[in-house]
C-alpha cells in the first residue's frame, strides 16, 4: 500500500547487500561525515547507524541552513519584521529560531507583527503584488539549493520593476565550511559524503581542489539508505586503498555535472562574501550577496539598521548548549549536557534542536531516549 | 399630498444571500434563518430543534460526547464542516462503543457568510445524520461581526447507547494485545491541505471522512473483547497510540512496513517533510484486542475497507516503531504546528 512498498522489499534486498559489502570491506576505524542535515535525518530514522560495522564513524556536518543562521542575521530578521508596513515572510523552521535572545519570529507574530510563512521564494512576489502599500521582506536561507529559487525570485522582482519587495539574504555555501571543517584544530573527518542535492546544482567542479588538496574522498551521495550505504561504501572503499578524489554515487541526480541553468542564475543575482555561522564563526566567500544591480532589492539597504547595536554572542552559551561544537562536527547532540535536560524540540536552546533537520532534532526523534 | 413617510427597517430584508448580524439577534431575522434555511436544509435529520430536547431514558449506560469544528476550508474533496461535524462526534461515541441516539447543532456564523454555503453544509450535516440514523434534535445559532470567525464553527454534542456488558477504555488494555487499524492512514490531512492550496500542491485524493460506528458494532456483534478503540483524527496514529499507552502504562511495538499508507499520502509527507504517522484521518481507527482474535478483526474491518492492517502489538514500556530494516526508534508525536484547523 505504500509508496515504497512496490519498491522496498528490492531496495531492503539492497541495503543489506551494501551493508554486506561495508562489513566486509572495513579493516580499521575510520571517521566520515555526512555533510547535510536531510542526510543525518536519513540516517537516524533508519537506524543506519546503527546496522553499519562499529569501525564507521559518522559525524553530523553542518548542512542545515536554519542551524547555521547567524543570530544576528535573526535579530535583523526581528528588527525588519517590528517595522510598520512590513510584511516579513521566510520558511517555517526559520520562523522558530531564537536570535541572539530568546525571541524568534512566530513570538513576534504572536506580538503583533505580520510574519508569513512560504514554502517557496516567488510566493513573496505574490505576497508583494497582493500588498501594494505593504513592504515584503523575504528572509532568503539555505544553501545553493535553494539560492537558485531565491535568484529567480530577484529577478522577477527586480526586471518587473516591483518597489515593495527586498530580500534579507542568509544564502551560505558549502565548499567553504567543509575547508573550515578541515582546518579546524581537533578535526577527525576522514572523508566527506557531500549533499546530493546540492551538487545537483553546483556540480562536483569545486569540491575536486579540496579533495586533492587533503588527499580526502569526498562522495557525492543521496538520502534514501540506499544512496548513504553506497556513498559510505564507496568513501571506505577509497579510505582503504589510500585514495582521495571526488566521486558521484548519486547519479540519478546528474550531480556530477550539475544544473548549468541554475548555476547561471546564482551567479547573475549574487556574488561571494563573507558570511558569519552559527557556530563556525565568519568564513571567507562562504556567503552569497545580491550583486548589483539586484542588490537595489537588499533589505539591509532599503531599512538601514537601526541605531540599536545588535547584541553579540550566540545567545546559548551560557545555558551550557553546545550547538556550536555539534555544527561543527566535534561533539553528538546526544553528548550535550542540556540535550533533554531543558533542550527539546518544544524549548530548544540551539538552533539544531529547533530545525526539521538539525543533528540535536535528529537524535531526539529517532533515538530512544533515558 | 405628500407621500407618506417611509420606515424601512434598518435591517435589511434578507435577500443579500449573506448571513447579517441581525440574523443572530433573536427576532424577525432569525426566526426567518431558522424556518426559511436552516429547518429545511436539515429537513427529517432535524424535528422541532427545541432549546432543549427531551429524550426516552432508558436503563444502562449512555456515552456523551462534545466536538467544535473550526475546519478551513469550509468544503473539501470528500466532505465539509457539515458531514465533519456530524460525523466527528458519532465516531467519538463509536469509540466507547456506543451507537448515537442525539445529536446537538451550535452554529457560529461569520457576518458575510453566503447563505447558500450554510445552506449546502447543513444539508451536508442532514444526509450524514441520515447515514448515521442520529437525529438532531437541539440547536443554536449566533452571528458574530465580520473578521471574528472565519465563516463558520460548528459544534455538536451527542449521547450514544452503550451495549450492555461492553467496557471499552485505555484500563482494559492487556501485554500482548494486537494493534489493528481500520484503513490506511493520513487521507483527510493530505487532502485538507491540497484543498487549501497555499502549499500549492493538488491531488486527486479525498478525505477519508466516514462513519465508524457501523464497524465498531459489527466486531461486537461478532463478539469480539474489543479492549480500546480511538479514532485517528489530530495527531493520528502517532498521538492516539501514544495517548492510549499512556493511559494504560503500556508501551507498543508497531511495525512500520505493515502500517497501511496510500501511495499519493506517502509522496505529499515525503514533499511537505510531515510524517504520515501523524497525519489525520476522519474516518480510520485504531484496535487494540487480544492476539487471538486479531484475525477475525481484521477479517470483519477488511470488509469495510480491504487496507485494514494489523500493525502491531501491545507490550514494553515505550511506544516503538520497528523499520523495515528492522531498527527500533521511538514513535514520535507530530509537532501539530503544519496543521492548524483540519477539523
Amino acid at each position: 500500500m505504500s509508496a515504497s512498498d512496490t519498491h522496498s522489499s528490492c531496495a531492503s534486498e539492497r541495503v543489506h547487500h551494501l551493508l554486506d559489502a561495508l562489513h566486509a570491506e572495513i579493516s580499521r576505524s575510520w571517521t566520515l561525515m555526512e555533510v547535510c542535515g536531510g542526510q543525518t535525518h536519513a540516517i537516524m530514522r533508519h537506524g543506519l547507524d546503527q546496522l553499519i560495522p562499529p569501525q564507521l564513524e559518522l559525524i553530523h556536518g553542518p548542512g542545515c541552513p536554519v542551524c547555521v543562521t547567524a543570530a544576528e542575521t535573526i535579530d535583523r530578521a526581528l528588527q525588519l519584521a517590528a517595522l510598520q508596513d512590513v510584511i516579513l515572510c521566510s520558511y517555517g523552521d526559520m520562523l522558530r529560531v531564537p536570535g541572539t535572545g530568546p525571541a524568534h519570529l512566530l513570538q513576534a507574530r504572536a506580538a503583533g507583527a505580520d510574519v508569513r510563512l512560504v514554502t517557496a521564494p516567488l510566493d513573496a512576489l505574490t505576497l508583494a503584488r497582493a500588498h501594494p502599500e505593504r513592504q515584503v521582506v523575504f528572509f532568503a536561507v539555505g544553501f545553493e539549493t535553494t539560492a537558485p529559487a531565491t535568484a529567480l525570485l530577484a529577478h522577477q522582482a527586480w526586471s518587473s520593476g516591483t518597489q515593495n519587495l527586498s530580500l534579507l539574504v542568509a544564502h551560505v555555501r558549502v565548499p567553504p565550511a567543509m575547508e573550515a571543517i578541515l582546518a579546524a584544530p581537533g578535526c577527525r573527518v576522514q572523508g566527506f559524503l557531500a549533499a546530493g542535492h546540492v551538487c545537483a546544482v553546483m556540480g562536483r567542479e569545486e569540491y575536486e581542489p579540496i579533495a586533492a588538496g587533503q588527499r580526502l574522498p569526498i562522495v557525492i551521495t543521496g538520502f534514501e539508505p540506499v544512496d548513504l550505504l553506497e556513498g559510505m561504501l564507496r568513501a571506505v572503499r577509497q579510505l582503504e586503498r589510500g585514495e582521495g578524489r571526488v566521486e558521484d554515487a548519486y547519479p540519478r541526480a546528474r550531480a556530477g555535472e550539475g544544473n548549468a541553468a541554475a548555476r547561471a542564475l546564482i551567479e547573475r543575482v549574487f556574488c561571494c562574501s563573507n558570511r558569519r555561522w552559527r557556530g563556525l564563526g565568519v568564513l571567507p566567500a562562504s556567503g552569497l550577496s545580491l550583486r548589483p544591480p539586484y542588490d537595489a532589492l537588499d533589505a539591509e539597504r532599503r531599512f538601514p539598521p537601526a541605531a540599536r547595536p545588535v547584541p553579540a554572542g550566540n545567545g546559548n552559551s551560557d545555558q551550557g548548549c553546545i550547538s556550536g561544537q555539534v555544527l561543527q562536527g566535534l561533539a553528538r547532540p546526544d553528548a550535550c549536557p542540556r540535550f533533554g535536560r531543558g533542550c527539546s524540540p518544544e524549548r530548544p536552546l540551539g538552533a539544531p534542536m529547533v530545525s526539521a533537520e538539525g543533528a540535536c532534532a535528529a537524535y531526539w526523534r529517532y533515538r530512544q531516549r533515558a | 399630498m405628500a407621500p407618506p413617510l417611509q420606515f424601512p427597517c434598518p435591517i435589511s430584508p434578507d435577500d443579500s444571500g449573506v448571513v447579517l448580524l441581525g440574523h443572530g439577534g433573536g427576532g424577525l431575522l432569525s426566526q426567518r434563518l431558522l424556518e426559511q434555511l436552516i429547518l429545511p436544509a436539515l429537513g427529517s435529520a432535524g424535528g422541532v430543534l427545541l432549546d432543549a430536547a427531551t429524550l426516552p431514558a432508558e436503563a444502562g449506560e449512555l456515552a456523551f460526547s462534545t466536538d467544535g469544528h473550526v475546519v478551513r476550508p469550509l468544503e473539501f474533496p470528500g466532505g465539509d464542516i457539515g458531514s465533519l461535524a456530524v460525523i466527528g462526534t458519532v465516531n467519538d461515541l463509536a469509540m466507547v462503543g456506543a451507537t448515537p441516539l442525539a445529536l446537538s447543532l451550535g452554529l457560529i456564523l461569520e457576518e458575510g457568510l453566503p447563505l447558500d454555503t450554510l445552506s449546502r453544509v447543513l444539508r451536508s450535516a442532514a444526509a450524514a445524520a441520515g447515514r448515521c440514523g442520529v437525529s438532531i434534535v437541539t440547536g443554536d445559532t449566533k452571528v458574530v461581526e465580520r473578521g471574528k470567525a472565519d465563516g463558520l464553527f460548528m459544534t455538536t454534542a451527542g449521547m450514544g447507547r452503550i451495549p450492555p456488558g461492553v467496557a471499552i477504555g485505555p484500563a482494559a488494555i492487556r501485554p500482548g494485545d494486537a494493534i489493528l487499524v481500520s484503513g490506511d492512514l493520513g487521507r483527510h490531512g493530505v487532502a485538507i491541505l491540497a484543498a487549501r492550496e497555499e502549499l500549492g500542491f493538488s491531488t486527486s485524493l479525498e478525505s477519508d471522512l466516514a462513519p465508524l460506528h457501523g464497524s465498531v458494532q459489527a466486531l461486537l456483534a461478532a463478539g469480539l473483547e474489543i479492549h480500546a478503540l480511538r479514532d485517528l483524527t489530530r495527531g493520528g496514529l502517532a498521538s492516539a497510540l501514544h495517548e492510549l499507552c499512556r493511559d494504560a502504562g503500556l508501551g507498543a511495538l508497531v511495525q512500520e512496513p505493515l502500517v497501511p499508507v496510500h501511495g499519493s499520502v506517502a509522496a505529499a509527507c515525503d514533499l511537505l517533510g510531515l510524517d504520515s504517522l501523524t497525519m489525520a484521518s476522519e474516518g480510520r481507527f485504531v484496535l487494540m484486542l487480544p492476539a487471538a482474535q486479531a484475525q477475525e478483526a481484521l477479517k470483519l474491518l477488511s470488509r469495510e475497507q480491504p487496507s485494514a492492517a494489523l500493525i502491531g502489538r501491545i507490550g514494553g514500556e515505550a511506544v516503538l516503531l520497528e523499520t523495515s530494516l528492522g531498527v527500533l526508534r521511538p514513535l514520535e508525536l507530530g509537532r501539530g504546528e503544519l496543521l492548524p484547523r483540519i477539523c
